[in-house]
């Protein structure tokens, strides 16, 4: 264990498990005779991506989604952020519009898609709106409550300096809301790609939405695989990206950089 | 050898809604003056509403009757004369030591390099001069707590108002702290308020100690400290007269006839 301390422990069983997992996605579907069209090999699945990358412009369809998720991500973060804030210093704000907020909350956003489609016909926005939707609900809901439950010793600290409430804001609540608005934006991360693929499904030709949904009427399981599989890598790098942002930010904060030094 | 009045609070009322409504008296008229440099510890049961008054002469409360004053000025806010240091350090911990301690002079304004000098001034005073780079969190709670102490100087108020500042720590910490506040006060002639529940802190390092009643607060008995070396809380402690203070403030609050009675809530508030 002393050999290799700068892996964690269970590193190596990780890797193991991925090399079983593609070895079972390889092998397992032709031994338990599971049909192509079902579950297709992970060399199929291959193949099938070459093929896109020849024929179908995956590239463009891959470029449109994380396109419309990196949009929609931002502008609901933004407006998710704002609007958090802003709630967060008007308690009577919230109280007015809170039942509303609430509501929205509960809503399923996706169901809003044909909407927007019909709104603004088969364009990347109504892609990019179900997106920024989608998103501000974690990050506002984190920044509210993260200004709510800043320490009124903190507050009363900065107001003994005869602090103004502008002061205030940027000196102790939003820099104290920080970690709170990450963990929002980790969410609402991978929620973007939710909205943006959901909003692809249901109307226009392009993005991996629309190819995902093509392959699916051609009964071409492997297409479908392909999508999901960059999908997941277009999510995956959107939450990567947060999380050493994150780490850059928060410096700070004890336990984040494991080679730190403490003294 | 009349001082100068820095700190006065003249028939003090407080009255706050609890939360069934109804209103409950914290302290009410309570009346007392603290000299230039004088340091006036004032002690009482758990919610007595010592935490109040301090609200009060901070400005961050404004009472239901009467008033304090600081230099003869009637408080109607925070002030820059005034700066108050509680139990728990509020270092912010996204700032280094010497940002926490720049605080309030970044508040009002001050150039840069004016008070970046007076923090580290500061930290080299209290020993913390090369952690001045560093987090909260890469410090032990009485490095904190000293830092803490640092940040309330650096406003050079000329009133300090002490919450329990040392209670948090361990009880060896604790005298060096206090020893280190003691020796401060005395040699920039601070004025101050130290509310305490520690008897001992509360002799070693005042020149008067304040008894408070329980709710609503009154102030029952006021004992003048009368012993040497107010700027050595160590030296003092080994002073046998000591004892006898505190078991005069003991008698006077009490302590062990009736530890069945329950304890008013709502702590400091």
């Amino acid at each position: 264990m002393s050999a290799r301390p700068r892996l964690p422990p269970g590193a190596a069983a990780s890797v193991a498990l991925l090399v079983v997992f593609l070895a079972a996605w390889e092998w397992g579907p032709g031994l338990l005779r599971i049909p192509s069209y079902i579950i297709p090999s992970l060399s199929e699945v291959a193949r099938e991506a070459v093929r896109m990358w020849q024929v179908s412009h995956v590239l463009m369809h891959t470029g449109v989604t994380a396109g419309e998720v990196l949009a929609g991500f931002a502008l609901g973060s933004l407006l998710g952020a704002f609007i958090g804030y802003l709630l967060g210093m008007s308690p009577a704000t919230e109280v007015a519009l809170s039942p509303y907020i609430l509501a929205l909350q509960i809503a399923p956003k996706v169901a809003f898609a044909p909407l927007f489609i019909l709104w603004m016909g088969y364009s990347v926005y109504p892609k990019i709106l179900v997106a920024v939707l989608i998103v501000f609900f974690p990050v506002m809901v984190n920044v509210l409550t993260a200004i709510r439950t800043v320490d009124p010793d903190l507050i009363n600290l900065a107001r003994s300096f005869k602090a103004t409430r502008a002061q205030i804001f940027w000196k102790i609540e939003f820099p104290a809301s920080i970690p709170a608005l990450f963990a929002g934006l980790r969410i609402g991360a991978t929620l973007a790609v939710v909205g943006v693929v959901v909003g692809e499904f249901v109307g226009g030709n392009l993005g991996l939405g629309f190819l995902l949904t093509f392959g699916e009427g051609q009964a071409n399981t492997p297409m479908v695989f392909v999508s999901i599989v960059l999908l997941t890598l277009i999510g995956g790098i959107a939450y990567l990206g947060v999380v050493l942002t994150e780490q850059r930010v928060l410096h700070y904060l004890p336990g984040r950089n494991a080679n730190r030094r403490v003294g | 050898m009349a001082r100068a009045t820095r700190l006065e609070y003249r028939n003090v009322t407080m009255r706050f809604a609890d939360t069934a409504g109804r209103g409950v008296t914290a302290v009410a008229g309570v009346s007392l003056a603290i000299a230039d440099a004088e340091v006036v510890a004032l002690i009482g049961p758990s919610g007595c509403g010592k935490s109040t008054l301090l609200n009060i002469g901070a400005g961050l409360y404004a009472p239901t009757d009467g008033a304090a004053f600081v230099d003869g000025e009637r408080v109607e806010g925070p002030n820059a004369h005034v700066a108050f240091m509680l139990q728990k350090d509020l270092l912010l911990p996204w700032r280094t030591v010497a940002e926490n301690v720049m605080l309030g002079a970044e508040i009002h304004g001050q150039p840069r390099s004016q008070r970046r000098r007076r923090a580290h001034e500061l930290l080299d005073g209290f020993g913390l001069g090369e952690f001045a780079g560093r987090y909260p969190h890469q410090l032990s709670g009485g490095m904190r707590q000293r830092a803490a102490l640092a940040r309330t100087l650096a406003v050079e108020p000329s009133v300090l108002l002490l919450d329990e500042p040392f209670s948090a720590v361990d009880a060896q910490t604790r005298m060096v702290l206090q020893r280190d506040l003691a020796r401060t006060l005395t040699r920039a002639g601070k004025t101050a308020l130290l509310i305490t529940h520690d008897l001992f802190e509360a002799v070693t390092l005042s020149d008067r100690v304040l008894v408070m009643s329980a709710r609503p607060g009154r102030i029952l008995e006021e004992m003048t400290i009368d012993l040497p070396e107010r700027e050595d809380p160590l030296a003092r402690r080994r002073d046998p007269r000591v004892n006898d203070y505190v078991a005069r403030l003991m008698d006077r609050l009490q302590i062990g006839e009736d530890t069945l009675e329950p304890q008013a809530i709502g702590g400091g508030a």
